[in-house]
């Protein structure tokens, strides 16, 4: 059977049978990062794609599959909260990248949810690296050679996704509106950051106008509003509670913006990037604003991030500030979240919250934590089982799973890497098949 | 050689002009390194495990500085006069070597007015040389520094098909590029193939906008330099060529007296970049990106050319579609000059970590990579490829002292360097301060280069 096949439609039967099927993963080091926090020589029973049990002495139950992880460690999968996972497959081929747009029609409203590609090939290589949920936010087009076009203030709707194989991709849709204020919202706001605050107000107004005028409007009988229909409808979410606004900022005034605007406006707002969040911590932290932290990039990149530092995790922590890695962890780059979490812990955070912030922490900020980012019952099972510490570079994923299905751990990438360990193979590489179809 | 009165006239004209055309134009001082030491003392480092680049590991051992040199490298070393550090529990290495780095050409903050990297004006731009875009006060010199980095090549972009010349610098900042560099490192050039050169003049529809146009780009510009070349051992009867920087350049890497680093990413195209080294007789010194030379380690190591790579960017790009994360692995095994490289401010911080994730992704396959193999990416291979393995990339007598302390295994994710010796001084303290660097830019800020409080 045609390689390709195999890959496509054995992850679909799986899924049929993963389904009913239950699973013990026995004798492990399990971060749970819930309230049984780490367990030693633990059990985790999976039950239809969900975690049925998880302790120290857990009895399994008749016919589970048992798959023994001694000396092992399981986390909960990791996620990504930033970047464009399966709306991106090569960044410089234009046709490839789904996740900015530069018509009129669309801001608040633009939504890349259809452009998500499950097969993209960024899709199994993150997920064999132990990264099962991902968030999709779009950004700002750029201004094209001849001028025209640019990205908007509101980049549009931001989705959650898992990185399975079962076809509800969307874990939760329109999760976030994507707000560019500093220097990114300048640019796309003809040239003052704070023209970008201010044409945020304006959409903010209009929707809110929009919420006790909408019948009068879709009559025709009302005034006409600066942002289309689809954009007014995106932001309602943002008024009811129901979506975030997520602010791509670092500069600690444009922060101290955000945080003013949140609590004018009465909606729930998602730092990004924060740079200098760390000068002013204790601010978002009694704002209960939560913070997607760089974590690699702690340079002065631009004047926006002149007070950037290595440390920012652990200031953050120590001020109590909600905080997950992202930022140049993302999209083809994903699978630098460990690294980030890493780098946090070798400069003052601790272990346990440094795995907290690439697992449970996303998932809370998106506002999916009832269903994953950690290891309790009731929850989905996606699981990454490491030969050892996770955070550690030299460790790659032994198995993952999502929604409780093993995920193939099998990649381009993967593919070819084993054509071209091949070197005793007297044929030229393009004849070097795989053993299964020799 | 027949006298002329013409000739008689005009070296009396030079003469009376105090200081003739020739000096001037042999200008053996001008650019010239100015790079001195900072001051040090005799410093022996005891107890901690030693990665000496050259293959060995040695454990509970010492390393003996003096005088800017490393006197002795081993176990039971007679402290004598020297200041005893106590590296019990540590692990030192020879100081890291970045091999392509644009810090200071393309320094932070990212700006217009700082944007010096790439003369991107003409396919050719052999003529220039980086160092003059070098800004000193660059504070990614000092992150690299936290990050252990004693040496680096700073190159110009890949625009063109010849960038012009890369320096090699001691990473201690100064108030000028000539007391940054390097002394006695040979020049490099840089060259780049495929995308990027046929991207930016073909967006202009000028040449080159293929890979065609790329490859007769650079044969053009070797024929000539090579015309250029035999004029200048002209006989007195015919007129030596006017001074042209840019076949001056391009003459030195036919005379094999600058270095070829040529940005290439695909492995058909390093196959026929070798081909036109051997069609003008020059050697590939090391190939940057080259993110497929997983493909064609036994040609790079037949031609003796350097892969300087990654450890696992890809899907950028077209030409990086096909990048893996063994790619390290499966050249080292094969006996490839490997070389980890950073091409950024942030990942020149952590070549150590970039090497460990190879290291990690190899004995996945079975291919194990000790850390006294796998350091030799970030040193000696590195040192290799610049010209300087005489003088740095090992820890052996005699070699300059540029040494790292780690405070554990350099590829744990948790490690960091330590203290850091350039020359045998002191030139990183994480644990003082007052020891550090701080660039002028960084005045008045609260960053923490590196993380170090």
């Amino acid at each position: 059977m045609n390689r390709l096949h195999c890959l496509l439609l054995a992850p679909l039967l799986l899924a049929a049978a993963a389904a009913a099927q239950t699973t013990a993963i026995t004798g492990a080091t399990v971060h749970t990062i819930g309230p049984q926090g780490t367990i030693e020589d633990a059990t985790i029973i999976i039950e239809g794609g969900r975690i049925a049990a998880v302790g120290a002495d857990i009895d399994i139950p008749a016919g589970a599959t048992e798959v023994d992880a001694t000396g092992k460690v399981v986390t909960p999968g990791l996620f990504s909260p930033l970047g464009q996972i399966g709306l991106s497959e090569v960044s410089a081929v234009e046709g490839t990248n789904d996740a900015a747009q530069s018509g009129s029609e669309f801001a608040a409203g633009f939504d890349v949810a259809d452009a998500y590609n499950p097969r993209s090939i960024v899709v199994a290589i993150s997920r064999i690296d132990g990264i099962t949920r991902a968030a999709l936010t779009p950004y700002p087009a750029s201004v094209g050679d001849d001028g025209t076009g640019g990205g908007h203030v509101l980049s549009g709707l931001g989705s959650v996704v898992h990185l399975g194989t079962s076809p509800e991709f969307f874990v939760k849709r329109g999760a976030v509106v994507v707000a560019n204020l500093g220097e990114q919202g300048s640019r796309v706001a003809g040239g003052s950051r704070a023209a970008a605050v201010q044409t945020l107000r304006a959409a903010l107004d209009d929707a809110l106008d929009y919420r006790e005028n909408r019948a009068a409007y879709e009559r025709g009988q009302w005034r006409d509003y600066r942002f289309s229909r689809a954009d007014l409808s995106s932001l309602q979410a943002v008024l009811d509670g129901s979506a975030a606004l997520l602010f791509n900022v670092n500069r600690a005034s444009d922060i101290s913006v955000v945080l003013g605007l949140a609590a004018e406006y009465d909606v729930r707002a998602i730092i990004a990037g924060g740079a200098e969040a760390w000068m002013v911590a204790d601010h978002i932290a009694a704002a209960g604003v939560p913070v997607i932290l760089d974590g690699i990039n702690n340079l002065p990149g631009s004047f926006d991030q002149i007070n950037a530092r290595l440390d920012s995790a652990s200031l953050l922590a120590d001020a109590r500030v909600t905080f997950a890695f992202g930022g140049s962890a993302q999209t083809h780059n994903a699978r630098l979240l460990t690294q980030s979490a890493g780098i946090a812990v070798a400069n003052g955070l601790s272990f346990d919250q440094a795995l907290q912030a690439i697992t449970l922490a996303p998932a809370r900020i998106y506002g999916v934590d009832a269903t994953v980012g950690s290891i309790e019952p009731g929850k989905d099972a996606d699981l990454v089982i490491w030969p050892g510490d996770p955070l550690e570079l030299t460790n790659y994923p032994d198995q993952v799973y999502i929604q409780g299905q093993a995920v193939t751990m099998q990649s381009r990438q993967t593919l070819l890497r084993d054509r071209y360990l091949q070197t005793d193979s007297d044929k030229p590489p393009a004849f070097r098949h795989p053993p299964s179809q020799r | 050689m027949r006298i002329n009165r013409s000739l008689i006239v005009a070296l009396l004209l030079a003469g009376a002009l105090g200081g003739c055309a020739e000096e001037r134009s042999d200008g053996a001082g001008a650019y010239a390194s100015q790079y001195k030491p900072l001051p040090s003392e005799p410093v022996l480092l005891r107890g901690a495990t030693v990665l000496t680049g050259t293959g060995e590991r040695l454990d509970d051992a010492e390393v003996a500085m003096r005088d800017g040199r490393i006197v002795s490298v081993g176990t039971g070393l007679d402290a004598g006069d020297m200041d005893v550090v106590d590296a019990s529990g540590m692990w030192i290495t020879p100081g890291i070597i970045d091999v392509h780095s644009h810090l200071g050409a393309y320094p932070s903050p990212s700006v217009d007015a700082h944007s010096d990297g790439n003369e991107a004006t003409d396919p050719n731009t052999a003529e220039v040389w980086v160092e003059h875009s070098v800004w000193p006060q660059d504070p990614g010199f000092v992150s690299a520094l936290a990050g252990g980095v004693t040496s680096l090549q700073i190159l110009p972009g890949s625009a063109n098909l010849f960038g012009g010349r890369g320096v090699t610098l001691k990473n201690v900042p100064a108030q000028s590029v000539m007391e940054m560099k390097f002394p006695g490192a040979p020049y490099g050039l840089k060259m780049a193939c495929g995308e990027n050169p046929k991207r930016v003049y073909g967006s202009l529809a000028r040449a080159p906008s293929t890979r065609m146009g790329n490859v007769a780009g650079y044969r053009a510009a070797f024929i000539a330099a090579a015309d250029y070349r035999d004029s200048l051992t002209a006989t007195a009867d015919q007129e030596a060529p006017s001074r042209d920087l840019q076949l001056e350049t391009l003459a030195g890497v036919l005379d094999g007296d600058i270095l070829v680093h040529n940005h290439c990413y695909r492995a058909d195209e390093m196959a026929v970049m070798l081909e036109i080294a051997k069609e003008f007789d020059y050697q590939i010194t090391a190939f940057h990106h080259a993110v497929e030379a997983y493909k064609i380690a036994d040609l790079l190591l037949e031609n003796g050319t350097c892969a300087a790579i990654w450890a696992d960017w890809y899907g950028f790009k077209m030409e990086a579609f096909d990048g893996i994360r063994e790619n390290a692995a499966i050249l080292d095994r094969a006996d490839v000059c490997t070389i980890m490289h950073s091409d950024s401010e942030a990942g020149i911080q952590r070549l150590n970590q970039e090497s460990a994730k190879v290291m990690g992704a190899a004995a996945r396959v079975g291919i194990v990579i000790p850390p006294e193999r796998a350091i030799r990416w970030i040193t000696a291979n590195a040192a290799k490829a610049l010209g300087i393995a005489a003088d740095v990339g090992t820890l052996e007598a005699g070699k300059m002292a540029d040494v790292t302390v780690w405070d554990g295994n350099p590829f744990s994710v948790y490690t960091k360097a330590q203290k850091v010796y350039i020359d045998g001084a002191l030139v990183y303290d994480r644990g003082n301060e007052s020891v550090n660097p701080v660039t002028d830019f960084t005045l008045g800020t609260d960053a923490r280069h590196g993380g170090a409080r």
